[in-house]
């Protein structure tokens, strides 16, 4: 697998803010300190994620979701 | 508030509540900061801890206990139940009081407390760290400190604005979730555990007792088994299968970096502590009771570095970390690759021959020992954990 081609290209990362429950894991994962994580609010930073999706494999509750076509950056 | 302290503790948690308050106690000025809006709350992982571990501490408080334990059920994969009775050693915690109760030991000892403050970086003064960047009500602010101690948790990020390696390989992240169920008719007084590939695959599944009838029921996987099978879709399978109309109460998520301590926990005005540190006993994932003791060192050594004026002093912890606990969880994590590899096969002829010890003769001495026939190779490192 060799998604590493979206360092400010698409991200193909998406996280569910509304089910999303804080826990952390996916930014203790996070080889490049691309996620970014308040009390309840919790978002990618694009320009630093490489879609290398170990994020999805580590979020217990299968909240991130990894998108082939890309999803919109907000 | 003020704008300049001897310390600074990221993180509220029983770590950095415990650094907070050693750190205090010594007479030196001390900030912790949480990022959540109460301390204890969201909470993390119900989570049992035996007695010895709180009661180096804090005094037992029915306050903060959800049940008390004094028995294990060891379930094989092919339905074998084994009971292993050990006395009067543990609780199941009432994580939001507990973690309240010891944030406040630490104000008591004269630490000050924030909430809602989320730091975001750190502030530098010829390469050491000196003081951290942090939000507040949509503001940004700055507060100075001759010492940061980062309690921050399994998604620790000063450390790494520190230039220490923390990062979790996904592999180590054994990605928790956890519900809390009513109508589960269980021994008050048990903790059990269930082992197998498809229950838990890389690790156990537990179900505690939190009082009347409720319980908190989950697991944890590793990274490498959640890129095929969520935890969700493992705790799903496991209540279908043994309590399929439990009201669930609440569902937590949780992640305990379940590996061996980082090679370096203190930098230039940096200490890590807990889960930042990766402070967890691998064997069993729990955090708690090392992340306190963890941060009882840290914050010991932390007051002793302003007091004598002896910034280095704080270099020390990494060694009294591991002479403590750390080299411990080194064994501890060998004994985890030896019993997480365990094939079904061996954990049903572990739970017959446990059952062919008369149940009062069952001590976990004798458990163990049982358990060894099977796998001598664990013989050694087990020696090593209780001969030393
Ligand atoms: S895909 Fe990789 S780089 Fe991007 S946020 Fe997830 S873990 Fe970080
Ligand atoms: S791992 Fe999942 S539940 Fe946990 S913070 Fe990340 S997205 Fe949210």
């Amino acid at each position: 697998m060799n998604y590493r081609q979206a360092k400010n290209g698409k991200l193909m990362i998406e996280i569910l803010p509304d089910k999303c429950d804080f826990c952390g894991c996916c930014v203790g994962v996070c080889p490049e300190d691309a996620i970014e994580l308040k009390e309840a609010e919790i978002f990618i930073i694009d320009e630093r994620c490489t879609n290398c999706a170990k994020c999805v494999w580590s979020c217990p509750i299968e909240v991130i979701h990894f998108n082939k076509e890309g999803v919109l950056a907000k | 508030m003020k704008t300049n302290y001897d310390i600074v503790v990221v993180g509220a948690g029983p770590a950095g509540s415990m650094a907070a308050r050693f750190a205090a106690e010594q007479g030196v000025s001390v900030l912790m900061l949480e990022k959540d809006r109460d301390v204890g709350y969201p909470v993390r992982c119900g989570e049992a801890i035996s007695k010895a571990g709180v009661e180096e501490f804090i005094p037992s408080d029915d306050k903060w206990i959800a049940a008390k334990i004094s028995k294990f059920s060891f379930n094989a994969p092919d339905g074998s139940e084994a009971i292993i009775d050990f006395g009067d050693a543990g609780y199941v915690l009432e994580r939001r009081s507990f973690d309240y109760e010891l944030a406040r030991t630490a104000a008591e000892a004269g630490a000050e407390i924030l909430t809602r403050a989320y730091v975001n970086g750190l502030l530098f003064d010829d390469g050491k760290v000196s003081g951290v960047k942090y939000e507040i009500n949509g503001e940004q602010k700055e507060v100075k400190a001759k010492i940061v101690i980062a309690a921050d948790g399994v998604e620790s990020r000063v450390g790494r604005w520190a230039g220490l390696e923390t990062h979790v390989d996904f592999r180590d992240m054994e990605s928790a979730v956890q519900i809390t169920a009513a109508n589960i008719p269980v021994d008050q007084s048990t903790l059990y555990f269930y082992f197998g590939q498809d229950v838990a695959p890389n690790g156990y599944f537990w179900v505690f007792p939190k009082g009347h009838n409720k319980a908190n029921i989950g697991l944890g996987v590793s990274g490498l088994i959640g890129k095929k099978k969520s935890a969700q879709s493992y705790l799903d399978d496991f209540m279908n299968k043994h309590y399929p109309n439990a009201p669930v109460l609440t569902k937590i998520a949780g992640g305990v970096p379940c590996s061996i301590t980082l090679d370096k926990i203190s930098g230039p005005g940096i200490m890590l502590v807990g889960d930042a540190a990766r402070q967890v006993n691998p064997l069993s994932g729990g955090g708690i009771a090392s992340g306190m003791i963890g941060g009882k060192i840290a914050g010991t050594i932390a007051g002793e570095a302003i007091k004598q004026n002896k910034l280095d002093h704080i270099l020390t912890y990494d060694k009294a970390w591991n002479d403590r606990l750390g080299k411990r969880h080194e064994t501890f994590n060998r004994i985890k690759e030896g019993i997480y590899n365990f094939s079904d096969d061996k954990f049903n002829s572990i739970a017959h021959s446990i059952l062919k010890i008369p149940i009062e003769k069952r001590t976990l001495g004798k458990v163990f020992t049982t358990a060894l026939i099977n796998n001598p190779s664990l013989l050694v490192d087990i020696a090593k954990v209780f001969v030393v």
